[in-house]
């Protein structure tokens, strides 16, 4: 007779569910996500294209013009316009002549949506084809066999989608304050931007609404059996997010007090309730594209 | 004589289903340590989905996976087990646009290994084992299918693991290079680790293999090591003979120590009770004046001992009632039951 015996030390009763969160294995996927990220041309030259003319072109095009134009009838029109903004908005407007002014408004108030479509495209494109796109080139596999845990996979492409989007905020952010301060700071009395609302906008408004963003695309992503239908599916989502996060950014802008902290707030919680809810998405049966649904 | 086999993988009655198709039934085997154990079968006879269940990149619906003794479906126990295999799928799964070092670094830091130098250092020694060290710092993406299997081979070495699955591995490579891996991998065990070879390619299975675990619809049909398999099919051993008259050798039926005597076309196999008859029956064929052309004393590959399982499946469910049913020779691999513990696999013991 021979006795048969298992190597090793069984695993003595249930254990906990969860192993501790490695940061090292997230970053590592992010960074791998990214650096693949950089050798797709195909990709980010559209997409840099896409931050040129909403940071730089549109409004340097724009308020070089105001700046420049002659007729004071249209100027006077243009300023007109500005009557319909809310009086907190009003009230911030810096600039002694009727062009100055407009600048001014157009610089703090109207351009707004930039800082919201840029990151939100870019991201939602790069989040939508990261995970459905290791399964189509059969690398989710390497994934699912490596003992990095689903969760730290999901984290890593969470980072690798969220970088480019706010890594062009960043950079648009200032090539647009230099432009708008270029054109616009000499009618003001000199370089006002970026004010105390954008900087709110940036830092605490929007990263929440990148993150709802990829939490619902990544979910998408990690569900859909194609790149395609996941850009398909991403566009849905993403597309009333924009418009939400839009006329959140511009009542940031323009609304007054603690406002836009409190609605900063109100998105980080609705974001961290929707990435750890995005975070059980992302299973390795999924990765194999074995999963319920594919 | 008893025996104590510590198994490194144990699989005791497995299932898993994907949309109420069964891909692995009440599957039940287990892979000795430091032995190569080959799941062979037909695509789609649920190898790869076995491979999956043993990492566990895959939950099971039913049964048990043990591997270094550990739950693979539990999630510190699955990441300890991963950390332990190196893996090579079927496809490569190489990320085109990132070089070959790239992807090696990619595993070593998810593998824990770490980055610098050294590691690189290992990577490198890794790739050259396989001869894919001159292509390191070339993207993937213009690889050959040889070299991506071999990249791929290099990065399931690198990080020294304990138990090797290998999906498929020379599917795409040509002779020389899969000869080189079937070499890499016999060394593998020589150094204690734990080989699980899925194939449908019985010719490198052969002689590679300690153990085989032949699938069929997901449900391992027979297990054991290859001789013991042979032996129940071919319990005694066979010469073949051939001769300018095959007629001549009829006579062979009756001779003594011949316990089985077909004739087929021009040649014929002779069952005898002892191999050392063979001079015997040589002698006593040539003083009756037969002339020989071949004696062939006949040993089964890894491919008839397959076809032989195969054909007596197909013998026992093709017949109308168990008592019509030609018996075969001898039993195939016993069904998975009896064990002395629920973990314990249907393992023919033998090797």
């Amino acid at each position: 007779m021979t006795a048969t015996t298992v190597e090793g030390t069984a695993s003595p009763g249930r254990q906990s569910h969860r192993t501790p969160l490695r940061w090292g294995r997230v970053l590592t996927v992010a960074r791998t996500d990214l650096r693949q990220l950089a050798q797709a041309r195909d990709f980010w030259m559209p997409m840099t294209f896409l931050g040129a003319l909403f940071y730089a072109i549109v409004p340097a095009v724009l308020l070089t013009t105001i700046g420049r134009i002659g007729s004071v009838e249209v100027i006077a029109r243009v300023s007109g316009a500005l009557e319909m903004l809310p009086e907190t908005a009003r009230s911030q407007i810096r600039g002694d002549s009727a062009a100055g002014q407009t600048g001014y408004a157009l610089a703090v108030f109207l351009f707004a949506p930039m800082a919201v479509i840029v990151p939100l495209t870019i991201s939602t494109a790069v989040g939508a084809a990261t995970l459905v796109g290791e399964r189509e080139r059969g690398t989710g596999e390497f994934l699912a066999h490596s003992p990095a845990a689903a969760r730290e996979i999901y984290l890593g492409k969470l980072i690798a989608s969220l970088v480019p989007g706010y890594g062009t905020v960043a950079i648009g952010f200032g090539v647009y304050s230099l432009i708008v301060n270029v054109t616009v700071g000499p009618e003001v009395g000199g370089w006002f931007f970026p004010t105390a609302q954008w900087w709110v906008m940036i830092l605490w408004v929007l990263p929440p609404f990148l993150a709802i963003c990829l939490s619902l695309v990544l979910r998408l992503s990690a569900r859909v059996s194609s790149t395609a239908a996941a850009q398909q599916a991403s566009g849905l989502v993403s597309l009333p997010l924009i418009g939400i996060a839009y006329s959140q950014a511009t009542g940031v802008l323009m609304g007054a007090g603690w406002l836009p902290l409190w609605m900063g707030a109100g998105a980080w919680a609705v974001a961290l309730i929707s990435l750890a809810r995005g975070m059980r998405a992302v299973t390795r049966s999924r990765l194999l594209g074995v999963g319920p649904g594919l | 004589m008893t025996g104590i086999r510590p198994f490194t993988v144990l699989l005791d009655r497995v299932s898993r289903s994907f949309g109420g198709q069964p891909a692995v039934a009440e599957l039940s085997f287990g892979a000795p340590a430091g032995a190569i154990t080959a799941m062979l079968g037909p695509n789609g006879a649920g190898k790869t989905t076995a491979l999956r269940l043993i990492t566990g990149a895959l939950d099971p619906d039913g049964g048990a996976v043990r591997v270094f003794g550990l739950d693979p479906g539990r999630p510190a126990d699955g990441e300890a087990v991963r950390a332990r295999c190196g893996v090579v799928t079927a496809k490569p799964s190489l990320y085109d646009r990132l070089s070959g070092l790239d992807n090696l670094r990619y595993a070593a830091q998810l593998y824990g290994l770490g980055r610098g130098n050294d590691v690189d250092r290992r990577l490198r020694a890794a790739a050259a084992q396989f001869g894919i060290d001159e292509a390191l710092s070339q993207a993937v993406g213009g690889y050959s299918t040889g070299m991506k299997t071999r990249l791929a081979l290099a990065r399931a070495v690198a990080h020294d693991p304990e138990l090797l699955l290998l999906d498929e591995p020379t599917s795409g490579l040509d002779p020389e290079s899969a000869a080189a891996v079937l070499d890499l991998v016999r060394a593998m065990t020589s150094s204690g680790r734990t080989v699980l070879l899925c194939t449908h390619l019985l010719a490198e299975a052969d002689g590679l293999a300690d153990e085989v675990v032949v699938l069929e619809r997901g449900t391992a049909v027979a297990t054991g090591s290859p001789a013991v398999l042979a032996a129940g099919y071919w319990p005694h051993p066979q010469v073949r003979f051939v001769a300018e008259r095959p007629a001549d050798l009829d006579r062979l039926a009756t001779w003594p120590g011949v316990v089985g005597y077909q004739r087929e076309q021009d040649r014929s196999v002779v069952d005898l009770d002892d191999a050392g008859r063979v001079a015997d029956l040589v002698m006593g064929l040539s003083r009756d004046g037969v002339r020989l052309k071949a004696v062939e004393p006949h040993r089964p590959t890894l491919e008839d001992l397959y076809f032989a399982i195969q054909a007596s499946r197909r013998t026992a469910s093709s017949a109308p009632t168990p008592a019509q049913a030609p018996a075969p020779k001898s039993a195939p691999a016993r069904a998975p039951a009896g064990a002395e513990t629920p973990l314990d696999p249907p393992v023919e013991v033998g090797r």
